[in-house]
């Protein structure tokens, strides 16, 4: 059946049933993974998938329900199934579910590329992991390689009963690879470009080459095995220089989950947790030092993040919010549903599901940093730090449930002194608290050093979705902060 | 539901279908359901219904998978083509085993397999919205009378999961879960507890609901203390998302790898002589699938005995590499145990249905307090990540219940606090144990664990809250 028939099909029968509204998406979803280890294939799999969801209101609650079969019959029986469960929604509510007005459109979009990745041969691909692999185990010490390569295609059509008809077709593209070394007692890596699963973008397979990987395989094999020989972190109190990927992170955990409304109202209390960021904290709270600009962007012109689209996952346009200004915390990520609670007439575009069998929920767009205004390099940045701690590379990450404590280890870090980048050190972690950490902010690169991440993995919800996120960072330094600690007493 | 003999009819056009020398399909699936509520509400409430084929073909040394939730004759046409192109093209892996037989590998593995009991239970399956939601209503009343708000969830599922082999090996796994979680908060405090079984008849959300309420009256107005080692009380869900970083490194491959903390450790005394840990999928408390992502029998193994780490588990081509190296000798008995994962892929294997043996001077939380001259009683642990792969060093928060314990009582509720914690360590400093029982966390997959009495836990930093 035609998208367009099977929604309509959902929607009248939602309707006849008592919905007030009903939106329906039906999504197509290719994706393929390829990796190597060790000089052989670890995986090589495509994966499909299509299906189709029904949203409703009925009785002032929500109730969803999905299929993959696509049949007359199931489509009628799955908008059933959703009014009969919004129904029993009904029965435990404090209030009616209202959502802000949203003009229907009608619209079509393409992630914007340049190389469909899926017309790429496998050979080709195969051969460049391989060509990694093979440079990664060249260097000795190197115990364990591995590379890959992820291409992913969802075209979706998004249905409501207000009249909207969006098409839109995303493509992802990712890549990356690690190099282990054990010896004695220790278990070392190195990866490039980013830790767990590289660099992912809303690209085609333009990106395979940008990320020049081949290049940087050596070095990676090389720092994996030098930390071996590099001195343990110190413990203390030290000014840190962050390298981009890790800052990107930084923002992810401790600007971009508290800013969900979801959170700060309660909504993800069993699981993923609250929100220190109170409402009372909107346009009161020096979240950072003056040099701190995060924005919440969703648009094309914000660059190919994993947070990139035309209209979020309820139709909504994507947008650009400030979410903190000059230092001062001035906006969260909303939804149709959420908006009001904070006096906005309008959702801030942020709602979007994992796939066709999952209900929509807020989720972080491209939450970036603005580089600096005034010029300075990454190298200037090290040549105007006397004493420091530079950190490259996620290891490990960890926040507590309102968004307030957070430690993070790296893969290397670089003790700076008198401007230079001096040994090397092993093990890295910090440490600190939300609020404070963002006011010790006296630097961040400008625009030449300024990358947008892509975060392939972010986990919320009940059922758990996965989600890209982007995250926008240049290198930035931080003064005063806890070093140290993760390995502090063990 | 999907039944065998439609996977059956589906894996026989499959295979008319493939040119490969090779064919394996696995099969998976489903309908489920999720009531979920906060602020004494439900705000989300969600089924799903999908079932999908996932192909594995073979050409000599190389093999690929493709997977689809279609099957119509163009969709299957299309699996299988994708599987097979992605095959055809890679170099050859001498390596690589064929796929097991039905009178071979996979059942000469069964002599000392297991049975499982029935997981599949019609109450289960049948659970309505309504049912769900009448039960939701119930823990928000009991959050109403006590000035709590509730937050949770009640899901239900039915799923199945089957492999069929061109050589002939099928088999086919039906199963009910039904899942409660509940957070009850308070301005300044909050308290969890959630529970998983197969069985719905068998989860109390009253029961857990009450718990959890007492955990966020109990806990509120929490003092700071300062971080430092303290004897902790762990409840099983804190002891589950801790030890669950452990047993992806059980793996044969990962020991191959040289990427476990088990390396050169096997054989070794390695935690306190009163752990003993055992993967058994029959285990009357555990759930899932009896057999691998190739389709052999999971094994009952001890992993673990009084301390020292005692075999690893094995897919059948991990198990084929380790026996051709020099330290074989070095690593405990070695064969295919039914731990694989579905091929190709990156992990090899793991034990999945943990069971930690009793111990023989079982305590209850409640003894382990009543022992305790100073220490702080943990609920849950949140965020948990590894700092460090060999000493096996973990970092996370506790959360929803952390309690000071003076003199042999709960005195008050504490501020959360951060650890940086060797598991190793850990659990080589257990002095008490509870009666092992089923537990869901949210790091780790269920396992049959103790609450734990832990001495010298190591707590870092305080937050806030």
């Amino acid at each position: 059946m035609p998208e367009k028939d099977l929604a309509s099909w959902a929607v009248d029968t939602a309707a006849q049933r008592g919905a007030t509204y009903a939106d329906v998406r039906v999504v197509q979803h290719r994706s393929r993974a390829l990796a190597t280890k060790n000089g052989k294939i670890g995986n090589a799999s495509d994966s499909q998938s299509l299906g189709f969801s029904v949203r409703v209101i009925v009785n002032g609650a929500w109730g969803f329900a999905a299929s993959a079969d696509m049949s007359r019959g199931s489509v009628e029986a799955t908008a059933t199934r959703a009014v009969d469960i919004a129904k029993a929604s009904a029965t435990v509510k404090q209030s009616e579910v209202r959502l802000v007005p949203e003009k229907a459109v009608t619209a079509d979009w393409t992630t914007p590329y340049r190389v469909d990745p899926f017309t790429i041969s496998v050979e080709q691909n195969l051969a460049l992991l391989e060509k990694i692999d093979a440079e990664l185990r060249s260097v000795a010490g190197v115990t364990l390689a591995e590379t890959n390569m992820n291409f992913r295609r969802e075209e979706q059509w998004f249905f409501s009963s207000e009249g909207s008809n969006i098409h839109q077709t995303k493509y992802v593209t990712g890549a990356g690879y690690v190099a282990y070394a054990f010896a004695g007692s220790e278990i070392q890596k190195r990866s490039y470009p980013n830790s767990f699963g590289g660099q992912w973008q809303n690209k085609g397979y333009e990106l395979i080459d940008e990320l020049k990987l081949l290049e940087h395989a050596r070095r990676i094999g090389e720092e994996a095995v030098a930390l071996h020989g590099a001195d343990q972190c110190p413990e203390g109190v030290f000014d840190i220089v962050l390298d981009s990927s890790q800052l990107g992170l930084q923002i992810h955990e401790s600007v971009g989950h508290p800013i969900e409304l979801d959170r700060v109202l309660g909504m993800e209390a069993n699981f993923a947790g609250t929100s220190f960021l109170t409402l009372d904290k909107l346009r009161t709270l020096q979240y950072g030092s003056e040099l701190v600009n995060v924005v919440a962007d969703a648009r094309q012109e914000h660059g190919p993040g994993l947070g990139t689209f035309a209209f979020d996952d309820e139709g909504v346009p994507a947008q650009c919010t400030p979410i903190i200004s000059n230092g001062l915390f001035t906006g969260y990520l909303s939804s149709r549903e959420t908006a009001p609670t904070i006096g906005l007439e309008r959702s801030g575009g942020t709602l979007r599901a994992e796939g066709w069998n999952r209900l929509p929920i807020i989720r972080m767009t491209n939450i970036s940093i603005l580089p600096g205004e005034k010029p300075l390099t990454f190298d200037q940045l090290i040549a105007s730090t006397d004493h420091g701690i530079l950190f490259q590379t996620n290891r490990s990450w960890s926040i507590d449930d309102k968004r307030y404590n957070f430690q993070f280890g790296t893969e290397i870090g670089w003790e700076i002194k008198k401007g230079k980048r001096a040994r090397m050190l092993k093990n890295p972690s910090y440490s600190g608290f939300t609020v404070g950490f963002w006011n010790s902010m006296d630097a961040i690169c400008s625009r030449d050093e300024w990358t947008l991440w892509g975060t392939p993995n972010c986990g919320k919800g009940q059922p758990q979705q996965v989600m890209g996120t982007g995250h926008g960072a240049s290198p930035a330094r931080f003064r005063g902060v806890k070093v140290g600690s993760a390995y502090k007493g063990t | 539901m999907l039944t065998r003999d439609q996977a059956a009819d589906i894996f026989s056009r499959i295979r008319k279908y493939a040119t490969a020398d090779e064919v394996e399909c696995l099969f998976y699936g489903g309908h489920s359901a999720l009531t979920r509520f906060a602020n004494n509400t439900i705000h989300q409430n969600v089924a799903e219904e999908n079932f999908g084929v996932s192909v594995r073909t073979v050409f000599g040394g190389r093999t690929a998978r493709a997977t689809t939730n279609a099957f119509d004759d163009e969709g299957l046409q299309r699996v299988v083509q994708a599987s097979e192109s992605l095959a055809r093209v890679q170099q050859e892996d001498p390596d690589l085993l064929p796929v097991p037989s039905t009178g071979g590998d996979a059942r000469a593995s069964t002599s000392d397999a297991v049975v499982v009991p029935t997981r599949y239970f019609d109450e289960t399956a049948a659970l309505t919205p309504a049912e769900r939601a009448d039960a939701v209503g119930k823990i928000v009343s009991i959050a109403q009378k006590q000035k709590l708000t509730a937050a949770g969830i009640f899901a239900s599922s039915e799923a199945v999961e089957g492999i069929f082999n061109s050589r002939g090996l099928s088999d086919w796994h039906s199963q009910t879960s039904a899942e409660i979680s509940i957070t009850m908060l308070a301005s300044d405090s909050s308290g969890w507890q959630k529970a998983n079984s197969p069985n719905v008849a068998s989860l109390d959300p009253a029961a857990l609901a009450q718990i959890a309420a007492s955990k966020a009256a109990k806990s509120a107005s929490p003092r700071e203390i300062a971080a430092g080692k303290y004897t902790v009380i762990l409840e099983p869900s804190a002891v589950l998302d801790m030890v669950g970083f452990a047993f992806f490194d059980f793996g044969g491959l990962a020991i191959l790898d040289q990427r476990s903390f088990l390396s050169n450790r096997i054989g070794t005394r390695l935690f306190g002589d009163n752990i003993t840990i055992w993967d058994d999928v029959a285990h009357p408390l555990q759930s899932g699938s009896p057999f691998d992502g190739e389709g052999l029998r999971r094994k009952r193994m001890k992993l673990v005995e009084n301390g020292v780490v005692q075999r690893l588990v094995y897919a059948r081509s991990s198990a084929e590499k380790m026996k051709k190296l020099e330290y074989a000798d070095k690593v405990g008995p070695i064969e295919a145990t039914g731990h694989g994962f579905p091929i190709p892929n990156e992990m090899g294997e793991a034990p999945m249905n943990i069971v930690f043996e009793p111990s023989r001077d079982p305590k209850t939380v409640d003894q382990m307090i009543a022992s305790t001259e100073r220490g702080i009683l943990v609920t849950r642990l949140w965020y948990i990540r590894e700092v460090d792969p060999y000493d096996k060093i973990l970092t996370g928060m506790t959360r929803d219940g952390t309690f000071l314990v003076e003199n042999g009582k709960v005195v008050c509720g504490l501020r959360n606090f951060r650890f940086n914690q060797s598991l190793i360590e850990m659990l080589s400093n257990v002095e008490q144990m509870s009666v092992p029982v089923r537990t869901s966390g949210e790091e780790a997959f269920d396992m049959v664990v103790p609450a734990m009495k832990v001495n010298g836990f190591n707590f870092t930093e305080v937050t806030k809250f």
